[in-house]
């Protein structure tokens, strides 16, 4: 068992390609450190100096961490984890 | 219910229980049936707070043309308010949207842009904001970052909501400009400790994420997570789903939008079932699910009907 990644078309050029990679961590930031060792670079588009990146949502099991603690948000096998663009909403 | 005319019925929607799908009598789902408005969406409400406030700003004067990127709903609300009051409106809608919208938009006298579909309503806003720079005179309202948006739920859906239903628990909302969930989360916030204002979004196929930059993203100027307590992404495949789980099993027929808030809704009232603690859980049930028909969402299997939302803005 791992956590699932599930990486947004723009962001593929660093898993070659790949929708979604397996990774592991105890929190969040551990997962992302985790993900960078095998996928460089891809730490630096999703986390700046003050946590996660203001356009860049990440949802552990469909829950915005943000609301879970953030870069600080426990994680574990067997989680999924959702990485999207902000982006507006639809019926507006 | 008398009113003087149809801007006056705008808001006072009623709030009904939804005895089958709640966990029991100590975790209970509540939906504000916001379909009820003049217009058929919880829109009207922010239109007409908009249109108010600009008038009395001085920013609007009869024959003025009105702008907004607007995905539906707040065209719709304002394509209604604009024939009353004797403005023009231009809708800049992204083109993925339901062929309902933009004949109801017509037929109200307003004119639909498009905007490409690939980008979904960040193109809309992008479209409008340079058609507001190249058109000086025209007005653009800007749900997203509006503060009378959000002050209209802070004045009446709040307050509704507190009279309906004094024991609440918890508020769930989609996420679009967010104008719902902060002025309703914020007088709810001042009147009930403890209360929980959670947002449900809808989780849209790749296409409408586009190939943008991450640093490209769009968050309203209205939105301000520390209203919020959490935050919930829902697929079109759980919000499809819920969306007939209400009609089969309380007779409301809504928009899909309405799925992605009783998803969340249902986790919440698990949670408080688990932890033993008493629950009363309002919807917002932004509209009905007409204006949707003809995507194809409430038609077939449930997988056929998420392929058929694949690309599409569905909420």
């Amino acid at each position: 068992m791992a956590i699932e990644v599930r990486i947004p078309t723009i962001l593929r050029t660093f898993t070659g390609g790949a929708k979604s990679v397996e990774g592991s961590g105890g929190t969040l930031d551990e997962l992302i450190a985790d993900l960078d060792s095998r996928y460089a670079g891809i730490r630096d588009r999703l986390v700046d100096g003050s946590g996660l990146r203001r356009f860049v949502n990440v949802y552990l099991n469909d829950e915005d961490v943000r609301f879970l603690g953030g870069l600080e948000a426990p994680v574990r096998d067997g989680d999924t984890v959702t990485v999207l663009p902000a982006v507006a909403g639809g019926s507006r | 219910m008398r009113y003087d005319s149809l801007l006056d019925a705008v808001g006072g929607t009623p709030l009904v229980g939804l005895p089958r799908l709640s966990p029991g009598p100590a975790a209970r789902l509540w939906a504000k049936l916001e379909d009820r408005n003049p217009t058929g969406s919880v829109k009207d409400r922010a239109a007409l707070w908009m249109v108010t406030a600009a008038e009395k700003d001085g920013l609007l004067r009869p024959g003025s043309t009105i702008l907004e990127p607007t995905s539906g709903n707040t065209g719709i609300a304002l394509a209604m308010i604009a024939r009353l009051r004797g403005y023009r409106l231009v809708c800049v809608m992204p083109e993925n949207t339901s062929a309902e919208r933009t004949q109801l938009l017509r037929m109200y006298g307003a004119s639909v842009v498009h905007s490409p579909a690939a980008g979904g309503s960040n193109e809309a806003v992008r479209v409008a904001k340079r058609l507001a720079a190249e058109n000086p005179g025209w007005v653009m309202l800007y749900q997203y970052g509006n503060e009378a948006n959000s002050r209209a739920h802070y004045e009446t859906t709040g307050p509704e909501l507190l009279a309906d239903l004094p024991e609440i628990t918890h508020f769930v909302a989609g996420l679009g400009t967010s104008g719902t969930l902060m002025g309703t989360g914020r007088f709810l916030r001042e009147h009930v400790p403890g209360v929980q204002i959670v947002a449900a979004e809808p989780r849209y196929g790749e296409l409408v994420y586009g190939l943008r930059n991450m640093d490209e993203g769009f968050v309203p100027e209205l939105y301000d997570d520390s209203v919020l307590t959490a935050r919930y992404s829902v697929s079109a495949a759980d919000a499809l789903r819920r969306t007939r789980q209400l009609v089969h099993e309380e007779g409301i027929f809504a928009g899909i939008s309405a799925g992605c808030v009783l998803h969340a809704g249902l986790a919440l009232a698990e949670k408080a079932r688990e932890a033993g603690e008493r629950a009363d859980i309002a919807l917002l049930i932004a509209d009905a699910g007409w204006k949707y028909l003809s995507t194809g969402a409430y038609a077939g299997t449930l997988a056929e009907a998420e392929a058929r939302l694949e690309g599409e803005l569905w909420a």
